[in-house]
């Protein structure tokens, strides 16, 4: 077992692409609902209502001040205790979005406030409600703002994903770990399992850069310089 | 069309307004001048909603704005849905022109008609058309804001408020961010609205502009309403001590 071995990763690969598929389900799913959750919460986070904003508050902070694994522990461990019994991966998805969408709401609160207040009294001027002022006028400039570090949160949880493992969920890097307790190979087989995260991270985020490409400069220099001043 | 009734405003511990009464009728094009921080642009955020007044009374048309009766002889604020229906008949007019970036220039102006007014998108664009052939912009329909001059973009914005078809409008220092070289374009397009018979009130610096267009100067400082004169008497004779200082300044 001297040198590298590069039959052992041939042999293992179907495994390991096996793990990176549920890698990117679980990232999926769990952008999915991190999206939504940050939407809603970020919205929540700037209602006139009192008791929402703090629910709000509340809830980014519990989510930002506490481990993803020991939140992961908590859905998955822990709720038995009080009778909710959820399956590995409800409990994975779940750990994920809900910890996503904290980040992904105090993202989308900078950006909605990057959007310059003139650019809101001219619509509520013209006599559009504040709902639609937020869907039509706000949340596009908002989002177009926010694709940067939109990208950085994506990447982060692609990578919090192989937290998952440790609650019996054989995404790539629990793949990893069989196939190394097993070939006793852990260099070839780690790096390949680095080397599919990356290549994973990297479409991403050329993903999101055709997005900004896309979104354009139209307007964008203005609202970013906003966006500085509130440290985004 | 336009009654204002002890109007004051307060941020904070600063007044802002300490009790304004302005009638405007229809077809009058009123212009208020005076130096800056003496409340003008309030008058016109007031009249608009964007600021709730701290005391006084503004009905337009005969309707109060922003409150309406409780039915047990008191009054109440009005509902969003009902509030917005009356700041669509104000069109507002900024000095910084506040088009939105992300939409192109015919976007800007059909935006409000088809989501407020429920106005089907053909007929908008029809109407859009015809008020951008009106301030000479059709050929930019198609634009984005950013890539328009100052001039242009705040003709977008007249265009823009005069789609919802307002009842009057409210131009606040629309040429105050221009280059000097466009102002001239977008006070042709207000002077031809006068013209037409549209109910205007506007704070501007462009002495010599109000004296052309408008039908009264109302003059203003710290707050108040000093002086109300046609133009031709307040500008020879101005009779508060105040306004002449104010125009021996900007003369």
């Amino acid at each position: 077992m001297n040198g590298f071995d590069t039959n052992v990763i041939l042999e293992w690969a179907p495994l390991l692409f096996e793990g990176l598929l549920v890698t990117i389900a679980f990232t999926l799913g769990s952008l999915v609902l991190g999206l939504l959750i940050g939407l809603l919460v970020a919205v929540a986070g700037m209602s006139r209502h009192f008791l929402l904003r703090l629910a709000a508050r509340a809830y980014v902070d519990a989510i930002r001040g506490t481990p993803l694994l020991l939140q992961l522990f908590i859905l998955y461990y822990g709720l038995p205790a009080a009778g909710i019994k959820l399956t590995a991966p409800v409990a994975g998805i779940l750990g994920l979005g809900i910890n996503a969408g904290a980040y992904l709401a105090e993202i989308f609160r900078a950006g909605i406030e990057a959007v310059p207040r003139p650019h809101v009294q001219a619509a509520r001027s013209l006599g559009m409600s504040s709902r639609q002022t937020l869907v039509r006028i706000q949340l596009p400039q908002a989002i177009a703002l926010v694709l940067p570090p939109m990208a950085n949160e994506m990447i982060s949880l692609v990578k919090s994903t192989s937290l998952i493992s440790t609650i019996s969920i054989g995404e790539l890097l629990r793949s990893g770990q069989i196939a190394v307790s097993i070939t006793f190979a852990p260099l070839e087989i780690y790096l390949v399992v680095a080397a599919l995260y990356l290549a994973l991270n990297l479409l991403l985020s050329s993903l999101v850069r055709h997005l900004e490409m896309r979104t354009g400069s139209r307007g964008r220099s203005e609202a970013n310089r906003t966006l500085q001043d509130v440290g985004v | 069309m336009i009654s204002v009734r002890k109007l004051t405003k307060r941020f904070g511990d600063q007044e802002i307004l300490r009790g304004i009464d302005l009638e405007v009728a229809e077809r009058d094009v009123v212009a208020i001048i005076g130096p800056s921080g003496s409340g003008k642009s309030t008058v016109l955020r007031c009249l608009n909603f964007l600021e709730a007044p701290t005391s006084g009374e503004i009905f337009i048309a005969g309707e109060r704005l922003g409150y309406e009766d409780d039915g047990r002889g008191g009054q109440r604020r009005r509902r969003e849905a009902d509030l917005n229906r009356q700041r669509a008949e104000i069109g507002m007019v900024f000095q910084q022109f506040n088009l939105w970036p992300h939409r192109t220039v015919l976007e800007n102006i059909i935006e409000a008609p088809i989501l407020v007014r429920r106005q089907p998108p053909d007929a908008a664009i029809a109407i859009a058309r015809a008020l951008l052939e009106k301030v000479g912009l059709l050929a930019k329909q198609d634009a984005y804001p950013s890539t328009l001059s100052g001039g242009q973009q705040q003709r977008v914005a007249i265009a823009r408020s005069l789609a919802m078809q307002p009842r009057m409008l409210l131009l606040d220092e629309v040429t105050s961010a221009l280059d000097p070289e466009t102002i001239r374009e977008v006070l042709d397009v207000i002077k031809a609205l006068a013209v037409e018979g549209m109910t205007m009130l506007l704070v501007t610096h462009e002495m010599a502009f109000a004296r052309e267009v408008a039908h009264r100067i109302v003059f203003m400082d710290e707050g108040r309403i000093l002086e109300e004169a046609p133009p031709a008497e307040f500008f020879s004779r101005p009779q508060h001590a105040r306004a002449k200082a104010f125009l021996d300044k900007v003369l």
